[in-house]
């Protein structure tokens, strides 16, 4: 393996257990997965496709008994602390700490990485310019706005400096300024220090404008793969009927069922939604 | 719109907006070894800091329960004389066992903290970074000791307040913060191994109550150990609390104490308790 390929899924399964009574729910189911370094690479899929598992497992928070996950190389299962440290991570939730000052919350991810002293509070700037969020630095994170918090997630995980971000739904439940405002924040991060990203969406439309290349999940699996052209071109090709589709057709074509269709996502996937969402509003 | 750069580190330099960027660019060097553990804990505690500095609502409002006792419970039973303290009034013979209380209060209250952590995203995203667990385990342990003893110091000022007899010599002050600080790391441990167990904040509400008081009062915080009955003296010599309460009354008040068995059976405590929270925190992420 090489610097060239950021993350690398052979395989990779995951089955969360219920108790040795019940049957387990197999959340991803045997995926394939290369993503470049340097690319923004997307993961798309509706509630309970697996994306999230996934990127736990990428994250190393989920130890994965079958299949093999890599970060530039590093294991995932056995060399962790390696690939902690080229990962900036933001969950789906919205994770900052509203006790805290937006800068304070920074500091910690500085100081959690071994920022020198020296130059920490400089870094710590920079992180929360680059996300825009240098005039509120020193409000409590409690006042805030959905997307004020995102964003400054985003300089939370730029903080260490990783070469592999990874967002899970970085714009879930923010409104469409909210949601252009995190997305020209990761666009312009990643014209500047060209690191890898990996995003996990249900917005096709915004898949389809930041990411490079995509992969449709659904139900566990990856079900098409490539560049948003190439897979309308693949779709136009298996039925010319749809002669200028969208990545929802895309979605639909591979899948077999509308993303409307398959957001039928247990009580579970409700709920942790609705927490996003009320945490958001 | 597939474009790569091919050395993507290399492509970045130029591609910088300014230099207000430079330095996202240069990952910092890690540290290594023993040195691990110690930076963690000092950014756990600084946090724990910062919090308590832009909210000390809780720092009064846990101080109102020690003062009632402290005020009422002492008062009246050192008019009472009823319970024989070797000479010294009762109130100064209660006032180490209510600071031990109150650190022991908000020690408990951190596996609870934890569980809010977990469903808030923010222990998730510090088990990504490079943090070992036995290390954040640490940090949130010796962070509930740091909050426990601005606490603490509250709770003296009060009992000074009160009439109570203190050292003022420094270094025992010193040695009660040592105290405080190992009490409330074991505390704030065996509630996090019990976070890392029941996995829930009802669950976990409803247990730390039911083990607080049974902690406090199987311990020698308001009677001397003679006084008790022979099962209970049993189970003070196996409380931890009864250890950090001999320990805070013999630097505070005096009394005669066994300070070296004292620390010794806190620090003992506080690394069983880390390693027992370390063991079980992943639980709580998955
Ligand atoms: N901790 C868990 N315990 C049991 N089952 C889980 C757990 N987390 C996820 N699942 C299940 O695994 C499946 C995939 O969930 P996952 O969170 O990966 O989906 P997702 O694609 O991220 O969806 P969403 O858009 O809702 O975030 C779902 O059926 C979900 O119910
Ligand atoms: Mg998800």
């Amino acid at each position: 393996m090489n610097d060239r390929v950021a993350v690398e899924c052979r395989a990779l399964t995951y089955t969360f257990e219920h108790g040795r009574k019940k049957a387990g729910t197999r959340a991803v189911d045997g995926i394939d997965l290369t993503v470049r370094a340097g690319e923004v690479f997307g993961l798309l899929g509706p509630n309970g496709a697996g994306k999230t598992t996934t990127i736990r497992a990428i994250t190393t928070l989920l130890p994965t008994a079958r299949g093999m996950v890599a970060v530039f190389g590093h294991d995932c299962n056995t060399d962790r602390s390696a690939v902690r440290r080229l990962l900036g991570y933001v969950p789906q939730q919205l994770s900052a700490d509203a006790g805290l000052t937006g800068r304070e919350n920074v500091e910690l991810f500085a100081r959690v990485y071994d920022v020198a002293r020296a130059e920490r509070s400089e870094r710590v700037a920079q992180a929360l310019a680059a996300v825009d969020l240098t005039e509120a630095a020193d409000r409590m994170v409690g006042t805030y706005s959905g997307g004020m918090v995102r964003r400054l997630e985003l300089a939370q995980a730029l903080v260490s400096a990783p070469r592999l971000l990874v967002l899970d739904e970085p714009t879930i439940g923010l409104d469409p300024i909210a949601r252009a405002g995190v997305w020209d924040r990761v666009d312009a991060v990643r014209r500047a220090t060209g690191m890898t990203v990996l995003v996990t969406t249900h917005y096709m439309d915004e898949a389809d404008r930041h990411c490079d290349r995509v992969a449709l999940m659904d139900r566990g699996r990856i079900r098409a793969l490539g560049t948003p052209a190439e897979l309308k071109a693949r779709v136009t090709a298996e039925d010319p009927a749809l002669a200028a589709p969208t990545l929802d057709d895309v979605f639909r074509h591979f899948s077999g069922r509308t993303l409307t269709d398959a957001k039928e996502g247990d009580f579970g996937d409700v709920r942790r939604t609705r927490r996003t969402a009320s945490r958001v509003g | 719109m597939s474009a790569v750069p091919a050395a993507p580190r290399a492509a970045s330099a130029e591609a910088a907006a300014g230099p207000e960027f430079g330095l996202l660019l240069v990952p910092p060097r890690a540290r290594t070894g023993w040195r691990v553990v110690p930076a963690r804990v000092v950014a756990m505690c600084a946090v724990e800091l910062q919090k308590l500095r832009h909210d000390r609502t809780e720092l009064y409002t846990r101080a109102v329960q020690p003062a009632l006792w402290l005020l009422i419970f002492g008062e009246t039973f050192t008019r009472l004389k009823a319970i024989p303290t070797g000479g010294i009034p009762y109130l100064d013979f209660l006032a180490p066992g209510i600071i031990a209380q109150s650190a022991m209060f908000i020690a408990i209250f951190y596996g609870i903290m934890i569980i809010w952590e977990r469903d808030a995203g923010v222990l998730t995203k510090l088990l990504v970074t490079p943090t070992p667990r036995a290390a954040l385990v640490t940090g949130k342990a010796f962070a509930a000791g740091v909050k426990a003893v601005v606490q603490a110091a509250v709770v003296v000022v009060l009992a000074a307040l009160l009439g109570v007899g203190m050292t003022a010599n420094p270094l025992r002050l010193a040695g009660v913060a040592v105290a405080v600080i190992l009490g409330s790391a074991f505390f704030s441990c065996l509630s996090m191994t019990i976070a890392g167990i029941v996995l829930t904040r009802d669950r976990l509400m409803g247990i730390g109550q039911a083990i607080t008081m049974p902690l406090f009062f199987g311990s020698n915080a308001l009677y001397p150990v003679d006084l008790m009955p022979g099962w209970l003296q049993a189970v003070s010599r196996a409380n931890p609390l009864s250890y950090q309460v001999d320990a805070l009354r013999g630097l505070l008040i005096g009394t005669p104490s066994h300070l070296a068995l004292d620390f010794g059976v806190l620090a003992l405590a506080t690394v069983v308790g880390i390693t027992a929270a370390s063991g079980l925190l992943g639980r709580l992420a998955r």
